[in-house]
């Protein structure tokens, strides 16, 4: 007689398991990720602390970490409005790039301006990119029917060399040495820091004005209980009558517009002008983040300081331990490819069952 | 009727108990076939009938109690196990690949190596052998539903079946097929075969079958022969209680609520039905029935006139005399018209919603949103309203619309749909997979909304209910519609002559 392992569905999807499984997920990361110290042949528990204590063990880590986890989660909080309206932006990095292209190209024309116009105007300049670029894909997949999961993503790679060109090209510094990249941006141009001597800024009151925001959308309105309806069941959606257009374009619209403004945070704070790259893959990693996050501004909000924590802990990681930078993709994808497999276990249960032949 | 009592019973089931997380499915069960019997599983949705047969057929295993076959105890581990065993299973809802022919979906079920030849004339010979004409070589999307099912018997017929289990046969069939079909089931039984037959139609179990087992709540509530038991006495077992009696008040019809006009309308769908010519008009005050089998139009119609198929030409769907047939699902609902769809979940409803969201769906428009945000008070309210008028047992508001049954599901769709006073209420199969105490109820609420002067539109496979609420009642073969005629003028037979367009063809070839 011999045993096997089988995946039984449940009658009704595991509400724990839901729960449970984000954080089943985290900490078969972590073990996965001690083992793979271990066998690089650096002590476990040294490793541990290095990638998640020693980075937010003062002020300025504990800064940072905040710095890194706003835009990860102000990009996945609109990522996951898409998601549940089954709307799969995928882009939200060349959302963002567009976002930071666009801020950046007024605070460099307006260098030298004074007056509290204008990083409120790169701010609108950022969200109307941002949008503007997820808005193509969405006339694409309405238009045409377009996959804007394909759509989305290579319009990613269209806005990375169309900023590569700004910073070689219309935006670059004169006085550069020739560097791809444009002056600094002065004064008004950057976001006011909330805590001296750190990186901190005003950019994470704008994701903490989101998360409300955001929540009040998806849970308590009308239209976020359409976009609901469209993502759960398409033919519910359209028995009631709710636009299936609409829910594209709301969704890209929102989650692109919300994308740039991160793009914006970035030049306008950390950065601090225009270079090739502004983003260390915080649009990618924002799907992982809403997902995690369970697609709830809620979750959202814990699985960014996760991922944010993972960004600071590969850095760290490559200073103490030597280890190259993939650490922190490597991560990432560990904690994705933890998170889908322990999903399977919210709809199945493993069941150890014997395998007999019936009797004749 | 054979049954030799010296004889080990085929299949006898002993304390069969299935538990699921806050239900019991069954509830030590027994049940004994004897070979050559046609034995009756009667009683009501969620009454344990599926689990029950499940277990026997091994796509579910008992909690506890024993199954024996042919007098020896055996655990039935798999579908192939109990194929191997001679148990042959014909579903409710057909398997078959529509892009294939029909011996190309028999060689798919079969075990082993096989030759398309051979197993054509096989086919040909059991079909000729039990009068169930079928080509094997065309394809599945060009049959009837009746010969689909039929398809679905010859594969199981190939096995060489002691135990042949059929799962709700009739509730697609027109009434001419379900009398050949009992042809071929007694037929089988004469030769040994011996069959379980599920049903909750109460008049087919009375003509067919030699004894009746009864279900309620997993439980065998009783043994019965049915020749000898009365629809009502039956009833009685199923459900416990006496069956209400309906009440119809005389109703004067009053103006065109409904009108369409030469509806046309070409299936983008391979294996759709295109409209033709469809032409009716509904009253106020009045109940029109469109029958039929489903697959010839029904799902197309519904939605042309539902509004989730818009329609060029506005002009053929009028309603309250507007034309509508260029507007979505949610203008034609602003003009008043109501519409419980064939599926629930997934279409009526949304599974994993609650019921209170549910309500939001449709109901949306009884100020269930303040502004741009839900009012989470009203909508608590107007769930609740439904669910007490409409009598649908649930955990209240926020249970998912999921963990209802489908007969308490669809009360609250209904109900969802009559408490936003319609001035035109249209309702597919209303009482598709209800049972029969949840399906009076629908029915005495259809006629109910009529006598206030709603007009309805229904449409429905089961005659019985047809004649029992409609005024008028017109067929729907191959997407065209047929002249609605007074119930008091025409039968039951007429309308089932009329349904078998197809299949009376096939029945003169049969």
């Amino acid at each position: 007689m011999t045993f096997r392992l089988q995946l039984e569905s449940r009658p009704v999807a595991s509400r724990t398991m839901r729960y449970v499984a984000p954080v089943l997920a985290a900490a078969l990361t972590l073990v996965t990720g001690l083992v793979l110290f271990y066998a690089l042949g650096k002590s476990p528990v040294e490793a541990f602390k290095v990638f998640f204590v020693d980075p937010i063990k003062d002020l300025n880590g504990i800064t940072e970490w905040l710095l890194k986890a706003s835009p990860l989660c102000l990009i996945a909080l609109g990522l996951a409005v898409g998601f549940r309206a089954n709307v799969w932006n995928i882009g939200a990095e060349g959302q963002l790039t567009m976002g930071a292209a666009a801020a950046g190209a007024l605070a460099v024309h307006f260098d030298g301006a004074t007056g509290h116009w204008l990083l409120p105007a790169m701010l609108v300049a950022g969200l109307v990119a941002g949008a503007a670029w997820a808005g193509i894909a969405a006339l694409l997949r309405s238009r045409f029917n377009a996959n804007e999961i394909l759509v989305t993503l290579m319009l990613t790679y269209i806005a990375t060399f169309f900023l590569g060109y700004l910073v070689d090209g219309p935006l670059k510094d004169p006085n550069g040495q020739n560097f791809p990249q444009s002056i600094l941006f002065g004064e008004s141009a950057l976001f006011p820091l909330l805590i001296e001597g750190t990186r901190l800024n005003a950019s994470t009151l704008i994701t903490l004005l989101a998360i409300p925001f955001v929540w009040v959308l998806m849970m308590r309105s009308f239209v976020g209980y359409q976009l609901r309806v469209s993502g759960l069941a398409q033919d519910a959606a359209v028995y009631a009558g709710f636009s299936r257009t609409k829910a594209i374009w709301m969704t890209l619209l929102l989650s692109g517009g919300l994308a740039g403004l991160a793009g914006v945070g970035e030049v306008a704070g950390p950065i601090g002008q225009l270079q090739p790259s502004v983003s260390p893959g915080y649009g990618f990693a924002a799907i992982i983040v809403a997902f995690v996050g369970r697609l709830h501004p809620v979750g959202i909000v814990l699985a960014s300081l996760l991922m944010s924590l993972l960004y600071l802990g590969g850095e760290s990681a490559q200073i103490a331990l030597q280890l190259p930078n993939a650490i922190t993709g490597l991560f990432q994808g560990l904690l994705l490819f933890f998170l889908l497999g322990t999903d399977v276990f919210v709809n199945y249960h493993l069941r150890l069952v014997r395998v007999s032949g019936g009797q004749k | 009727m054979t049954i030799a009592l010296q004889q080990h019973a085929r299949l006898r089931l002993q304390g069969i108990t299935k538990r699921y997380p806050g239900v019991v499915a069954n509830d030590s069960v027994d049940l004994t076939v004897m070979p050559g019997e046609i034995h009756a599983i009667l009683g009501e949705n969620g009454a344990g009938k599926s689990t029950l047969m499940k277990m026997i057929y091994g796509a579910v295993r008992p909690d506890a109690g024993q199954i024996f076959w042919d007098g020896h105890p055996v655990q039935i581990a798999s579908p192939m196990a109990a194929r191997q065993l001679g148990i042959g299973m014909v579903f409710q809802h057909f398997s078959l690949f529509e892009t294939l022919t029909v011996v190309e979906n028999v060689a798919l079920a079969l075990e082993g190596k096989f030759d398309l030849t051979s197993l054509a004339s096989r086919i040909e010979d059991v079909s000729d052998r039990y009068g169930l004409s079928i080509e094997p070589h065309r394809h599945v999307h060009s049959l009837s539903v009746g010969e689909r099912q039929r398809v679905e018997i010859v594969r199981c017929l190939l096995q060489n079946p002691k135990l042949l289990i059929m799962d709700e046969p009739t509730s697609v069939l027109t009434p001419q097929a379900v009398i050949r079909l009992f042809i071929t089931l007694r037929q089988l039984a004469s030769e040994g075969c011996s069959i379980l037959y599920i049903s909750h139609k109460l008049d087919e179990i009375r003509q067919l079958c030699d004894r009746a087992t009864v279900l309620r709540s997993g439980k065998v509530s009783g043994e019965a022969n049915p020749a000898e038991e009365t629809p009502a006495t039956l009833a009685q077992l199923m459900i416990g209680t006496s069956l209400p009696e309906m009440s119809r008040q005389p109703r004067t019809p009053g103006e065109v609520k409904l009108a369409i006009k030469r509806l046309t309308r070409q299936t983008q769908d391979p294996f759709g039905v295109s409209l033709a010519q469809v032409r009716l008009d509904v009253h106020a005050g009045e109940i029109v029935g469109i029958a039929g089998v489903s697959g010839n139009g029904q799902a197309e119609l519904m939605a042309a006139l539902s509004g989730e198929q818009t329609l060029a030409d506005k002009h053929m769907v009028l309603l309250d005399g507007q034309p509508v047939g260029h507007l979505d699902a949610g203008s034609r609902r602003n003009l008043g018209l109501g519409f419980v769809p064939e599926e629930r979940l997934g279409r009526g409803a949304v599974p994993d919603m609650s019921l209170a969201e549910n309500a939001v769906l449709t109901a949306h428009r009884q100020a269930l949103v303040q502004g741009p945000l839900l009012s989470m008070g009203r909508i608590r309210q107007f769930a609740l309203q439904c669910i007490s008028s409409f009598g649908v047992k649930c955990a209240g508001p926020q249970a998912p619309a999921r963990s209802l049954s489908g007969g308490n599901l669809q009360k609250f769709i209904v109900g969802r749909e009559i408490l936003q006073s319609p001035h035109v209420l249209i309702v597919a199969q209303p009482t598709w997979g209800v049972d029969v105490g949840a399906a009076t109820f629908i029915r005495q609420q259809l006629l109910d909304l009529a006598a206030k002067g709603v007009a309805i539109l229904v449409v429905s496979e089961e005659l019985e209910e047809l004649f029992q609420i409609c005024d008028r009642i017109a067929v729907l073969t191959g997407g065209t519609l047929s002249e609605a005629k007074p119930v008091s003028e025409t039968t039951i037979e007429e309308i089932g002559m009329l349904m078998g367009g197809v299949d009376a063809q096939e029945g003169e070839a049969a």
